[in-house]
């Protein structure tokens, strides 16, 4: 397992500055701050009340194929402009296999 | 007719409106069953609409809620929960909206779903205690090449296209002022335990390899040496992530 | 007399996290609380934190949303395995679910859905009921259901079906008056004689909770359990009604949608104490004479 490009005094290096940055930021470390204001995760998503009576979502079947989808997003994406990739090509909307969740032992 | 059988229709209909209802439901003259049949396929659509806007608050908050309304009214239809514990619900959401032809032109969108449910997923993850913040300062110089850890089991990276994090940021940040100029590439996050929830950190390119070589038992030597061939990974800064999120619970 | 659950005969509250900080401070006195069991079903996180927390403090009742326990088909055991797990965590003074059916072979459909009163139905109801109670090691309460519809096979009346059950499994009963108004005016039923048939020395529990009223068609309406509001006065009326029969029982303010300030949802725990207040002073003019 030697290393040729990464020696332990480079690793070593590396550990240390990354401690002394560590340091400096231990102090502001942001606890409750935004999750509070947003409350993001915090509802609980079970629960036993009923749904708005009789006429919405669940009567109505919205087609989303053709012509029958009318709607169009108005949220904030308005707002957003996302820049073409830097090699020019379109960006597609394809998400590429993520390697996310990191095995637990 | 059985209960099953009569539980079979109840479900087919509830997720169809042009079927018919079961026979055999009672109303009134005033108020027909399929009238009154309406107020469950309600409420089963509207739970799983409203389970889904908690889940995903960002994603509602760019297309906006009667689009999302809409829009998730066809995932719930087409992809009911498997579990009853609806706080995992909508892990298919994203490869849905990929395929979703009204949001093709939000090609982030995916992306960003994507980080909602990572953040979700490691928000309700198991406890673990975590290794003291200064733990790596006391493993000395020539054993630190050979070190392998064991990380948090609420912990997640991602590589993510579009810049996730940047966007997720901003359209949390509550009352947006006007839209920063995103990065122009994607974004390697780390997410992970915090006293609030999950916490969310952006990691050099490069950074998510090589903590994903890191959990999967390569030692430490060895994945800094597989990131260095990332352009721009940050070694000293992505070994900082790793100690402000608290990750390692173990090393041998 | 009241069985299967502990909780103090006093005002409870749903748990919302959201009024976390608000409970811990409000100096209540044998006041308790009820969890959806589904959402404490993760393996750790803040939730935990929280339950971990408010437990010591105050006296607990779980409830499940998700077992369906009307089911034609099985239960689902892991679902069962993660209740017990849940229960020995928090040890909980009262379990509780629901006479109704959310799980289909096809999927989990989110919503308490209404069960024809039929003798198969009884079987499979009792059954499962058994099993739950076998695999957790405690009798649970089962509530009664609001309804929207009713279905023609049915033979058997509400109150008579559930009275079969705890005679044939040993269950308790969870009393949700809402659920009795709501009901009675869909189905166009006298709330007063259901209750009146009522099992009452099996109820352990009760549950009082808003709802809201759609218009169908000039005069026509049906009540929808939104548990989004104040308990509304005709379900107060009911709820006296019913206390001055059983005596004091634990009782449940459930709020779930557009949940309000804890102030507000106090108010109405405040109402409930009140009323079992005069309760206890009947009890004691009736053991005086």
């Amino acid at each position: 397992m030697s290393s040729k490009v990464i020696t332990s005094l480079a690793l070593a290096g590396a550990v240390a500055t990354a401690a002394a940055a560590t340091a400096l930021t231990a102090g502001t470390a942001n606890a409750a701050g935004k999750e509070k204001c947003y409350g993001v995760s915090l509802a609980g998503e079970n629960d036993c009340a009923a749904g708005p009576g009789t006429s919405c979502a669940g009567t109505s079947k919205v087609d989303y194929q053709g012509n029958a989808w009318t709607l169009v997003p108005k949220g904030t994406c308005a707002s957003i402009e996302l820049p073409k990739m830097a090699d020019g090509s379109a960006r597609t909307g394809s998400l590429k296999a993520l390697e996310r969740d990191l095995p637990t032992s | 007719m059985s209960l099953e059988t009569l539980q079979n229709d109840f479900t087919l209909a509830l997720l169809d409106p042009e079927r018919d209802i079961p026979s055999g439901l009672v109303g009134s003259e005033q108020i027909t069953a399929k009238r009154r049949f309406a107020v469950y396929r309600n409420n089963v659509v509207s739970s799983l609409v409203e389970a889904l806007k908690t889940a995903f608050p960002v994603v509602a908050k760019i297309v906006g809620e009667e689009f999302f309304e809409a829009m998730a009214g066809i995932y719930v239809r087409n992809y009911p929960p498997s579990s009853p514990i609806m706080m995992l619900y909508g892990e298919s959401f994203p490869d849905f909206l990929s395929g979703f032809g009204p949001v093709a032109e939000l090609a982030y969108l995916p992306d960003v779903a994507r980080f909602e449910q990572i953040r979700r997923e490691v928000y309700h993850a198991a406890d673990a205690e975590a290794l003291p913040p200064d733990f790596l300062a006391r493993v000395p110089e020539e054993k630190l090449a050979n070190l392998v850890f064991t990380f948090h089991p609420a912990s997640a990276v991602a590589t993510f296209e579009y810049p996730a994090l940047s966007l997720w940021e901003w359209n949390m940040a509550g009352d947006n002022g006007p839209a920063p100029d995103f990065p122009r590439q994607g974004e390697d996050v780390l997410f992970y335990r915090e006293a609030a929830g999950t916490g969310a950190r952006r990691l050099s390119p490069g950074g998510s390899l090589f903590l994903t070589e890191l959990a999967q038992g390569n030692s430490f030597g060895a994945a800094a040496e597989t990131a260095t061939a990332v352009s721009e990974f940050d070694l000293s800064d992505t070994i900082a992530a790793l100690l402000e999120a608290r990750l390692v619970v173990a090393i041998t | 007399m009241p069985k299967n659950a502990d909780l103090p005969p006093r005002a409870g509250a749903g748990f919302k996290p959201a009024h976390f900080e608000d409970i811990l401070s409000a100096n209540l006195e044998n006041a308790w609380f009820e969890i959806h069991a589904e959402n404490y079903m993760g393996a750790g996180g803040p939730f935990h934190r929280i339950l971990e927390r408010l437990r010591e403090d105050f006296a607990l009742s779980v409830h499940g949303v998700g077992l369906s326990i009307g089911a034609a088909g099985p239960l689902d055991k892991d679902h069962l395995e993660r209740l017990k797990y849940l229960c020995h965590r928090y040890q909980p003074e009262a379990f509780s679910e629901h006479l109704a059916w959310s799980s289909h072979s096809s999927g989990f459909l989110n919503d308490l859905l209404p069960l024809p009163y039929t003798e198969e139905t009884l079987d499979t109801v009792c059954s499962h009921i058994l099993q739950v109670q076998d695999v957790l090691g405690r009798p649970m309460l089962l509530e009664n259901p609001s309804s929207y519809l009713s279905f023609a096979e049915s033979t058997i009346p509400e109150t008579e079906f559930l009275s079969e059950i705890t005679k044939r499994t040993g269950c308790g009963l969870l009393l949700d008056v809402n659920n009795v108004y709501v009901s009675a005016t869909n189905l166009n039923f006298d709330p007063d004689d259901y209750l009146s048939a009522f099992p009452f020395d099996e109820v352990a529990e009760i549950h009082l909770a808003g709802h809201a009223t759609e218009e169908i068609e000039g005069e026509d309406i049906l009540l929808i359990d939104a548990h989004d509001r104040p308990v509304s006065d005709p379900v107060w009326a009911l709820y006296e009604t019913v206390i001055r029969r059983t005596g004091p029982l634990p009782t449940l303010i459930e709020w779930d949608t557009d949940i309000p300030d804890w102030s507000v949802l106090r108010q109405d725990m405040d109402r409930a104490n009140t009323v079992l207040e005069k309760a206890h002073s009947y009890r004691e003019t009736a053991n005086v004479a």
